[in-house]
């Protein structure tokens, strides 16, 4: 009747232990995680996720897409920073074509991506602090996150999935009342911080729940290729804003967070003084983005980015470029590029093979959730089942992401 | 911090040669700036070993493992593993490719040298089919279990092949008459 199919039989540890299912509908995992525990008694002995859920093949429609139709795909990976994902992938392709953006796109795209930084770490606390209990901390996290919505939603019209960047420049420029919005935020955003802090920091059953789990080595993470938040509560000093320099993170001043122990109070820390510095680094983008707000935000090429529209109507030249650019894309001449962000969830790194054609032949996605994730299974051995949610919540996976 | 590429390649090319000579197969800094090495298949885990190791690389760390389906591009061998390697000391990067051929797609797993190893090949094989000799536990990770053929391959259709998963939408349902033109989507083709 049905053909044989191979069902891969994982080996159970001892005849005593239980097997608990943490499914893939589940208010903690952060999505459709499915790990199966190994439980001996309340101590898990083995934990194993199988993912794929939420996968959506989107490195093989990277190879289907033209380079300009793939950005929506890249909001949809980590959803929580979709700034992020767009700045990576455009400036995988940015470095393929040897293309240098403006000053004015630098600062604003550094603005963005740190103001995406503290929308996703605003998530992190939020939900972190809900599945451990503490539900004021989500509430105020979320009111401080609408407003972020609030100023992705006035610079491109969407809150959510913003397809912001182009390669070459953004697909509209920023404005004074924008501008005037983010400085409005700025000023009212350490007040909350400082109100997340006062109710976390000092919190016994917060300190209690997270305190020793989930502790992982140095060395162990640097092997395990954990990178961001999680690889420097470790100890490892490794930072790709400070170290392969990007954007416009040479000329601004800020420090990396490190701690040393290696659990979730640890990647807590390093989180909450992320935000912090996340927070300088935008006021500093702002000010510098006002000074050179006179100045052409997009590249001045029109066989790669969009002439603006006003033009398409009026001139000749523009209206065939548009059409190209529409229909079938730029080319990108035969190259291989690695290109890495550092997102809030660690390195996201897109490699791209490019043919000649207007299609990518090959996009590997290098997803810092995915990576991240990996590092449970060593996390988690000898802790408890309450444990396991709080060690989740503090790796900060993105199923989107991890899955893609 | 400005990472000196040149005089990275010149060390890798004298430290490498030396203990590899012909395995080596080129060292080279793309347009992009960017250091790449090609090695033989066969020696890869011990030049993995020696660029973590070595006092001059100290590649502590890999950041990604993945492959390319090269047949569209006509190039033998068909895939090749690509190793993106950093040093979260020496803060340089640099990549390590193999060839692999179709007819015998088996490479050791650097599972030995960085723990990434462990998911990341197990996503490239998934998606190509890749072998990976030596891997703790080599199965599939996004696909399902009981997935048939590897997606990123380059014959792969975008839409997939027939899914066994609708095998069962062949069958007519109840009360209805039986040559019905069947549910089942044969191939997509480029959407």
């Amino acid at each position: 009747m049905s053909a044989t199919k191979r069902i891969v039989e994982l080996p159970v540890q001892t005849l005593e232990s239980m097997t608990l299912n943490m499914g893939p509908q589940h208010p903690s995992t952060h999505g459709v995680l499915r790990v199966v525990l190994e439980l001996d008694g309340e101590v898990i002995t083995k934990a194993t996720s199988h993912l794929g859920y939420l996968h959506r093949a989107k490195e093989k429609h990277a190879e289907h897409k033209t380079f300009h139709q793939f950005i929506p795909y890249t909001d949809r990976m980590d959803y929580l920073a979709p700034m992020s994902n767009n700045t990576a992938y455009v400036m995988t392709v940015e470095k393929a074509l040897g293309l240098e953006i403006t000053p004015r796109c630098k600062y604003l795209r550094t603005l963005l991506c740190e103001l995406a930084r503290i929308s996703a770490h605003l998530l992190w606390l939020g939900t972190g602090a809900l599945e451990l209990g503490a539900m004021t901390v989500f509430m105020w996290a979320f009111t401080q996150r609408e407003k972020i919505y609030d100023l992705y939603e006035w610079i491109c019209g969407a809150r959510f999935t913003v397809s912001y960047m182009r390669v070459g420049g953004v697909s509209r420029a920023d404005y004074p009342e924008w501008r005037r919005m983010v400085r409005d935020f700025l000023g009212q955003y350490m007040k909350a911080h400082k109100e997340f802090e006062d109710m976390l920091n000092g919190n016994e059953i917060f300190l209690n729940r997270v305190m020793n789990v989930g502790v992982i080595s140095g060395a162990d993470a640097v092997s395990y290729g954990l990178t961001g938040p999680s690889l420097r509560a470790c100890g490892v000093n490794y930072d790709i804003r400070r170290d392969c320099p990007y954007l416009a993170y040479p000329e601004m001043d800020f420090e990396v967070a490190i701690e040393t122990k290696g659990d979730c109070l640890a990647r807590y820390f390093v989180r909450m003084k992320e935000m912090k510095e996340a927070w300088k680094i935008a006021c500093q983008a702002l000010e510098k983005l006002e000074k050179c707000s006179s100045e052409p935000v997009n590249i001045d090429n029109p066989k790669i980015i969009f002439p603006p529209k006003e033009n398409v109507k009026k001139s000749m030249e523009d209206l065939i470029h548009h059409f190209l650019l529409a229909s079938e894309g730029f080319k990108v001449p035969s190259a291989e590029v690695y290109s890495a962000i550092e997102s809030p969830k660690g390195e996201l790194g897109f490699f791209m093979v490019a043919d000649g054609g207007p299609k990518a032949y090959r996009l590997g996605i290098r997803s810092p959730s995915f990576i991240n994730l990996g590092a449970l299974e060593k996390m988690s051995i000898g802790a408890t089942v309450a444990d396991i949610v709080a060690i989740i919540a503090s790796l900060d996976p993105v199923m989107g992401e991890v899955d893609r | 911090m400005p990472v000196d590429l040149n005089k990275l390649s010149e060390l890798l090319n004298n430290k490498l040669k030396e203990f590899f000579g012909e395995k080596i197969l080129s060292i080279g800094i793309t347009p992009q700036n960017e250091l790449v090495m090609v090695v033989d298949r066969d020696v890869i885990v011990a030049v993995c070993t020696k660029l973590r190791d070595d006092a001059d690389f100290r590649f502590d760390a890999c950041s990604y493992i993945t492959a390319v389906d090269r047949s569209s591009l006509g190039i033998e061998p068909r895939y090749e593993l690509i190793y993106q390697l950093y040093s979260t000391t020496r803060k340089h990067r640099m990549r390590v490719k193999a060839g692999v051929p179709d007819d015998d797609s088996v490479i050791d797993s650097v599972d030995s040298v960085w723990k990434i190893a462990d998911w990341t090949e197990r996503e490239t094989f998934d998606m190509f089919g890749i072998v990976f000799r030596g891997h703790p536990d080599l199965r599939r990770i996004l696909m399902p279990d009981d997935w048939e053929g590897h997606p990123l391959r380059k014959d792969f259709p975008l839409g997939g092949v027939k899914s066994f998963y609708f095998k069962r939408s062949t069958e007519p349902r109840a009360g209805e008459p039986k040559n019905l033109v069947p549910r089942v989507r044969e191939q997509l083709s480029d959407i």
